[in-house]
């Protein structure tokens, strides 16, 4: 018996190496299943990794490995002098997949623009109720409230007129919810009488197309031989889903799969050791952040806001609850993001001037109040209860108690965005590389009863995001975004705390690979050797 | 004998209803909000929020819920999962093969290696075998199921490279589901080779799935064994000069099966519990891992729908067994 697995092993091995010879196989060992394969439907980055990164384009795109927004499906666009009209002219003889159920008759044009968006915003499009019909990003992006009408010009131009100034759209068409689906595919489906095929064997125009999926186990694609940006390096793409990290590790060693993503950060000194695997790592686009409820005494008070920032240890939490694995955060954006204001200097850790700044806001024996850990492992915090007991103690050396609470994740997200919490940890992973995804989402004055955590409506810097917006002018954003990182350090809304590494342990052969700042997983591009 | 079976399905009418109103409240009574999760930390807006809330039905009273859930399940509507959107039947139909496969070997393994070693162990009782295959058994009841599974993983698959480390069947294969039995399918395929790698994945999970009822099952025969041995008609039978195989085998091991089939019955549910952990570590795409992420997503759905769904199998396969046991022991069933 022995000996039969062990043949059957390495005839496994054997076909692996023989198979690259003829055919290049990339495995990669994904941590769950999408949730479908429409990306507009959906909201989690393993459904984006499996869906919109693999399968599809949008209008725009961003450069492989940065936040750089470049032509996708639109050659290249303008941008009317009062920034309400966009003009997007298409990119010709882009061909869709040729599946089982469906080959092209035309290349793609305006109508597949056009239906894509207006499957997602209009509540009467034949198809909006499909597949549940929710399109969560879309939404949460605002669109409905920005998009005035698309039009199409001609085949090959597309027009998007908006009700008011809106500086990040551009980076919002190159999101996964922006993918384009084709026309003609959606037609066919809905005259066939099996429409929910649009979303379940999904036809698009990226590098690679759908072969077979089986849920929890594996996704297989292979090249798309038409792509217009040219053929993918490697033939067939394999997704294995592995949800244990320890089991994606040891399917790493055993050369069952060529790179995985989310290591465990116990195992990623060990990982470096290995001689058999290359470890690449990049700073994410992301911040973990401990917002203070500004709505709630005392911390209504900047002063004490500002006392509190200096009596927790930073580097000490880096140290021990990122493994190293994250950088000191001073500003709400990541330094990798355009705009970061280097210039800032971060509050310093020092017990003795939080105390006697306690005392000058009338608390020269602390208070008492709450911290909000969250229940969960997210990119920008490996361990939030950890870390609230090491703030808590930090705290308490300038006398405020702070009594640890947590709830189960829905109704943690639930409740802090009521505003049940005085101080809450928190994170953000970033969507377009644009500031504006960080510091309007999570501090304007239209968020603070939403995700803005710390309820932190302050107008001079509300003001400066709001003009920001309105100009389409990179210099003249960056400016106004780097005045409103001054004005946010000196207000204090939240304790930030760092921005965390992203590592992507592969096999030696894979290379090319490059890291996604938004925390997603590409293969176009990537090679085997 | 139809008394009895009808005395048994009678009472499977009220641990349904049951195991529906179980599995209905035990998941609202956990807080969590499935919308709330689906949105992460950038969170809908309020109006959002409760039009989401009003499609699931969500806004309704409970006893209402409840209510439209009984009628769908009576008509076979288990719903569509709030993640995947999906229906729950589908989805079921498409993991369950798996999750089977991988129980029937783990049962079949505990069974034909915890019969045999528990039997020696009572005929040779006090022998150095009876202590060390007891010993073992009893490290083998005690193992928590991920370390152990993590242990052969580390152990066979990373250091030695005798088995895979995890999933059902190489990536290199595809394999067109036909009966959904991996084993058979890959068997009908054209495909050389696929048979072998499907049967060497499911070595590992078989073994950590099947450690505890291998162990649960040879102390139970062993323990109904040494009790038999000694009752009157096997000295009888033993004075009448009968070889000794054959009083064992024919004479004690059929009156010794009567508790261990039980036993083997009571195990099912346990199999069950086990695969969810043996499931997620071995990526084995069974209904194990649906459950815990549907757990993990408040996908009420999904998990209302599995739980009934498992625990009717669980209920039919008792069912069984206690058919099985009126066979072994004609007196039960009177």
């Amino acid at each position: 018996m022995r000996k039969n697995f062990t043949t059957s092993i390495f005839l496994g091995a054997v076909l692996l190496t023989a198979g690259a010879a003829q055919a290049k196989t990339l495995v990669y060992c994904s941590e769950a299943s999408p949730e479908g394969f429409n990306p507009s439907l959906y909201t989690s980055g393993t459904t984006f990794d499996a869906s919109s990164r693999a399968m599809f384009d949008s209008l725009v795109g961003f450069e492989r490995g940065t936040t750089q927004v470049v032509p996708g499906l639109a050659e290249s666009w303008e941008i009317s002098g009062d920034g309400k009209t966009y003009t997007f002219h298409l990119r010709k003889g882009v061909k869709f997949h040729r599946t089982k159920n469906f080959t092209p008759s035309r290349d793609f044009n305006a109508n597949d623009v056009l239906y894509s968006f207006n499957r997602q915003w209009m509540a009467d499009h034949p198809d909006h109720k499909l597949s549940g019909g929710s399109y969560e990003y879309f939404n949460g992006m605002d669109m409905p409230k920005l998009l005035k009408d698309i039009r199409k010009v001609d085949d090959y131009t597309v027009v998007f007129e908006l009700n008011q100034p809106e500086a990040p759209f551009i980076a919002n068409m190159a999101m996964d919810f922006a993918s384009i689906l084709s026309a003609e595919y959606a037609k066919k489906m809905r005259k066939a009488g099996t429409p929910e095929k649009i979303d379940l064997s999904p036809v698009g125009t990226g590098p690679f197309q759908l072969v077979h999926y089986q849920k929890d186990a594996v996704i297989r694609y292979k090249a798309n031989p038409d792509y217009w940006a040219g053929k993918a390096a490697i033939d067939k793409l394999i997704f294995s889903i592995t949800p244990d990290a320890s089991v994606r590790y040891a399917k790493l060693k055993a050369g069952e799969c060529h790179i995985m993503p989310y290591p465990n950060p116990a195992d990623i000194a060990q990982m470096k050791k290995d001689p058999a695997i290359k470890m690449m790592d990049q700073e994410g686009l992301n911040v973990g952040y401990l917002a203070w409820n500004t709505q709630k005494k005392p911390l209504t008070d900047v002063r004490v806001r500002k006392a509190l920032n200096m009596a927790i240890n930073k580097a000490a939490i880096i140290d021990a609850i990122y493994l190293g694995a994250g950088v000191a955060a001073k500003n709400p954006i990541p330094p990798t993001m355009w705009s970061y204001n280097d210039a800032i200097k971060d509050d310093p850790y020092d017990p003795a001037a939080s105390r006697a700044l306690l005392a000058e806001a009338g608390y020269p024996n602390g208070f008492e109040m709450d911290l909000w850990a969250m229940p969960v492992q997210r990119p920008y915090n490996p361990n939030a209860r950890r870390m609230a007991e090491m703030m808590q103690a930090d705290l308490a050396k300038v006398g405020v108690k702070a009594k640890i609470v947590t709830y189960e994740w829905g109704e943690y997200l639930k409740r802090t965005k009521n505003g049940e919490h005085m101080s809450t940890l928190l994170g953000w992973t970033g969507d377009n590389g644009d500031p504006d995804n960080f510091l309007y989402v999570l501090l304007s004055c239209a968020a603070s009863t939403g995700a803005n955590r710390a309820r932190w409506c302050y107008e001079p810097f509300d003001d400066l995001l709001k003009k920001a917006k309105l100009t389409t002018d990179i210099g003249e954003r960056t400016k106004l975004y780097k005045q409103a990182q001054v004005i946010f350090k000196q207000q204090a809304p939240w304790f930030t705390i760092a921005h965390s590494k992203v590592f992507m342990p592969m096999s030696k052969r894979v290379v090319n690979y490059k890291i996604d700042p938004f925390g997603g997983h590409v293969f176009y591009g990537v090679d085997l050797k | 004998m139809l008394r009895f079976l009808l005395t048994r399905i009678s009472l499977i009418i009220p641990t349904f209803i049951g195991v529906t109103l179980l599995s209905f409240s035990l998941i609202r009574l956990v807080p969590g909000d499935p919308i709330e999760l689906l949105a992460g930390e950038r969170g809908l807006d309020p109006a959002r929020h409760a039009a989401l809330r009003a499609q699931l039905g969500l806004d309704q009273p409970l006893l209402q819920q409840y209510w439209l859930y009984i009628q769908q399940v009576l008509q076979g509507d288990l719903g569509v999962s709030i993640v995947t959107k999906t229906p729950v039947m589908d989805e079921f139909l498409t993991l369950f093969p798996a999750t089977i496969e991988l129980s029937l070997f783990a049962i079949a393994l505990a069974v034909l290696i915890g019969l045999p070693v528990g039997m020696l162990a009572a005929v040779k009782r006090g022998s150095l075998f009876d202590y060390s295959s007891m010993g073992l058994s009893l490290v083998g009841y005690s193992m928590p199921i991920f370390w152990w599974a993590l242990l052969l993983i580390l152990f066979f698959s990373v250091n030695l490279g005798w088995t895979p480390v995890s999933g059902r069947i190489s990536v290199l294969y595809y394999i067109e589901p036909v009966t959904g039995f991996l084993l058979i399918d890959s068997l009908l395929s054209d495909e050389s080779g696929a048979f072998r790698s499907a049967l060497s994945h499911l070595i590992l999970p078989a073994i950590a799935l099947g450690t505890i009822p291998l162990a649960v099952i040879a102390r139970m025969t062993r323990s109904s064994m040494l009790e038999v041995l000694q009752a009157d008609y096997i000295r009888t039978a033993r004075a009448k000069g009968l070889a000794s195989w054959r009083v064992i085998i024919i004479h004690a091991l059929r009156n010794a099966l009567i508790p261990v089939v039980t036993v083997i019955g009571l195990q099912v549910g346990v199999l069950f519990a086990g695969a969810i952990l043996t499931e997620t570590i071995f990526a084995w795409p069974g209904i194990g891992k649906w459950l815990i992420e549907s757990v993990q997503r408040r996908d009420y759905p999904v998990l209302q729908g599995g739980v009934l769904l498992i625990a009717s199998m669980v209920m039919l396969i008792n069912l069984g067994v206690d058919l099985l046991y009126g066979l072994i022991n004609p007196r039960i069933s009177r």
